[in-house]
């Protein structure tokens, strides 16, 4: 409404320089020819990145983040899903409790789930490793996945469903042909950012793995010795590109479809 | 028979609702709730060896909290750090979020996505980035250094609370601009106008209209940062040094180390406890001052 205002500007310019410098820096050290840190920068190449291909303990934590990571989206989403559902077409008693409940994982510090979780695997003998891992990053992530969806199915408009089951369509088929696609690219978004989440996730990780580590938990390990560091940055390098482009991707698919005053309410 | 429960389930709504949000409330009761209570049980044992734990109630490891001084030390600094990085956070995202709500007319998304997508980027190395941009050895000594500004590194930017609020601040600041511009961009723009219209000069209509109209954000903003902050455990081990060691720093310390699962589990519930009764008050004085002020 206001016209302009430049000094907000120059300030909110600073502020990015501010988010941003930090995030660039290390794929910037990441091509430098040196162990250290330091500018001037030495000398351009490509070597941090190739030794990442003999390291097997990096690609065995990958693997392990990726599982961790892939079945935590899947279900996370379905368990949001359900939630959404619920939240959005019906009017629930005690609504307002559990919603605040299901959002709960996302306000409590991470290290409180992390140690309530160490104490009671421990409790019950069983080995802390991948599974309670997994366990955590779903409880942690369903918070997120939940507002996205609840953004995703308050957008399109009810009476499409009551059309089809109007038209014939049983509570199934409605869902399948009606309900589903619309929400799709909520769904997608969902299972990409539930994803990036669990795969960055470091803290439950850390208390709660064994012999088994998570890329976090790797790169961790690794940022101590400064001989390894070069490969740790070309690694957070390719990290940060790829989240980034995932986080973008997920952003597109949350507005595909949506209609234009909806755009960006809750993010 | 079975049809006639069919038929009661399709009638029902809270049936339908409550089947639909099953699984969601049962990951909260077994992945939440249980290991909080049996974290709070914990608290009140004993450990005897390195995996045996003496399950008699006793409120010693309570008394072992408070008995030691730098237990109580560490909370406190926990809780003054935290309310520091809500504090800077709310006041340097503001101005932006301000921004984006009422001067940027085009791609309000775009700004929204920018300033957010450094969240989602791994955490642990933007941590790591502003220890390499603060050290001695860092960007900014090099940089002051090589350019001949002054001889020797700055040695206090680096491994003290001042190091652990900015990281922090930096790193939640997402957090903030979200709920702050949601707030903001709600605003219905006729009530400024009527403000202006009113005689009140663009100060005045920002703190009787706007701020007050923003809150909502603002709480939100207190909530999501202050209260999970307080148990950050990368930043001050990173960053921190001995200065700006912290709570959680301790309690991984007893989970490993020292090995003292009843300890940690007492202060990991002190520290719960007391970060949402100060995040409660916090709110409502919050709540009080800007409705004052309007």
């Amino acid at each position: 409404m206001y016209k302009k205002n430049n000094s907000l500007l120059v300030y909110c310019i600073f502020y990015f320089l501010f988010l941003y410098i930090p995030v660039f820096l290390l794929p910037i050290f990441s091509f430098n020819d040196s162990f250290h840190m330091v500018f001037p920068l030495k000398g351009f190449t490509f070597d941090w990145y190739i030794e990442m291909w003999n390291k097997a303990r990096l690609h065995k934590a990958l693997w392990n983040s990726i599982k961790v990571g892939v079945i935590t989206a899947i279900i996370s989403t379905f368990i949001a899903l359900f939630a959404a559902k619920a939240f959005t077409r019906y009017r629930v008693k005690y609504s307002g409790l559990s919603y605040g409940a299901l959002l709960l994982p996302f306000i409590i510090p991470e290290i409180i789930i992390a140690v309530a979780f160490i104490v009671i695997w421990t409790s019950m003998g069983l080995k802390l490793g991948l599974i309670p891992i997994t366990i955590s990053h779903i409880l942690y992530c369903t918070p997120f996945c939940l507002l996205i969806l609840i953004s995703r199915m308050d957008g399109f408009d009810k009476s499409l469903e009551e059309a089809s089951m109007d038209l014939g369509e049983n509570i199934f088929g409605t869902f399948w042909r009606v309900t589903f696609p619309l929400l799709l690219p909520g769904i997608i978004a969902s299972l990409l950012l539930s994803f990036v989440i669990s795969f960055d996730e470091f803290i439950l990780a850390f208390f709660l793995s064994s012999s088994d580590q998570t890329l976090p938990i790797y790169m961790w390990s690794q940022l101590r010795f400064p001989k390894k560091l070069p490969h740790v940055l070309a690694l957070g390098a390719i990290i940060i590109v790829a989240t980034s482009f995932i986080v973008m991707l997920s952003y597109w698919f949350r507005n595909l479809g949506q209609s234009n005053n909806n755009r960006g309410s809750h993010i | 028979m079975i049809s006639a429960l069919q038929k009661i389930y399709v009638k029902n709504d809270q049936l339908k609702a409550y089947t639909l949000l099953s699984p969601a409330l049962i990951l909260i009761i077994i992945a939440m709730a249980a290991p909080m209570l049996v974290m709070i049980i914990t608290s009140f044992n004993t450990q005897i060896s390195m995996v045996e734990i003496d399950r008699t109630f006793t409120f010693d490891r309570y008394e072992d909290f408070f008995s030691k001084p730098i237990f109580s030390m560490l909370l406190f600094r926990s809780l003054k750090i935290s309310f520091l990085v809500t504090v800077l956070t709310l006041l340097t995202t503001y101005p932006l979020a301000y921004y984006i709500a009422f001067y940027v007319k085009k791609n309000k998304m775009l700004w929204i996505i920018l300033m957010t997508l450094p969240f989602w980027t791994s955490y642990l190395l933007r941590v790591f980035s502003w220890k390499v941009i603060l050290g001695n050895k860092g960007v900014i000594n090099s940089a002051l250094v090589g350019s001949g500004l002054i001889d020797e590194p700055l040695g206090f930017l680096l491994y003290n609370q001042g190091a652990v609020v900015l990281t922090l601040a930096h790193a939640w600041a997402a957090f903030a601009i979200l709920p702050l511009y949601v707030s903001l961009d709600k605003i219905d723009k006729s009530l400024l106008e009527a403000s202006y219209d009113l005689g009140n000069s663009k100060f005045e209509t920002f703190i009787r209209v706007t701020l007050p109209l923003s809150l909502p954000g603002i709480i939100g903003a207190i909530l999501i940062i202050f209260i999970p902050t307080v148990g950050d455990y990368v930043t001050p081990q990173m960053v921190g040094g001995t200065d700006g060691r912290m709570l959680s720093n301790m309690i991984q310390s007893l989970f490993g180390r020292a090995n003292n699962f009843p300890l940690g589990a007492a202060s990991a519930v002190l520290m719960l406890s007391s970060v949402c009764i100060i995040a409660g008050i916090v709110t409502y004085i919050t709540k009080k001052l800007t409705l004052r002020m309007s």
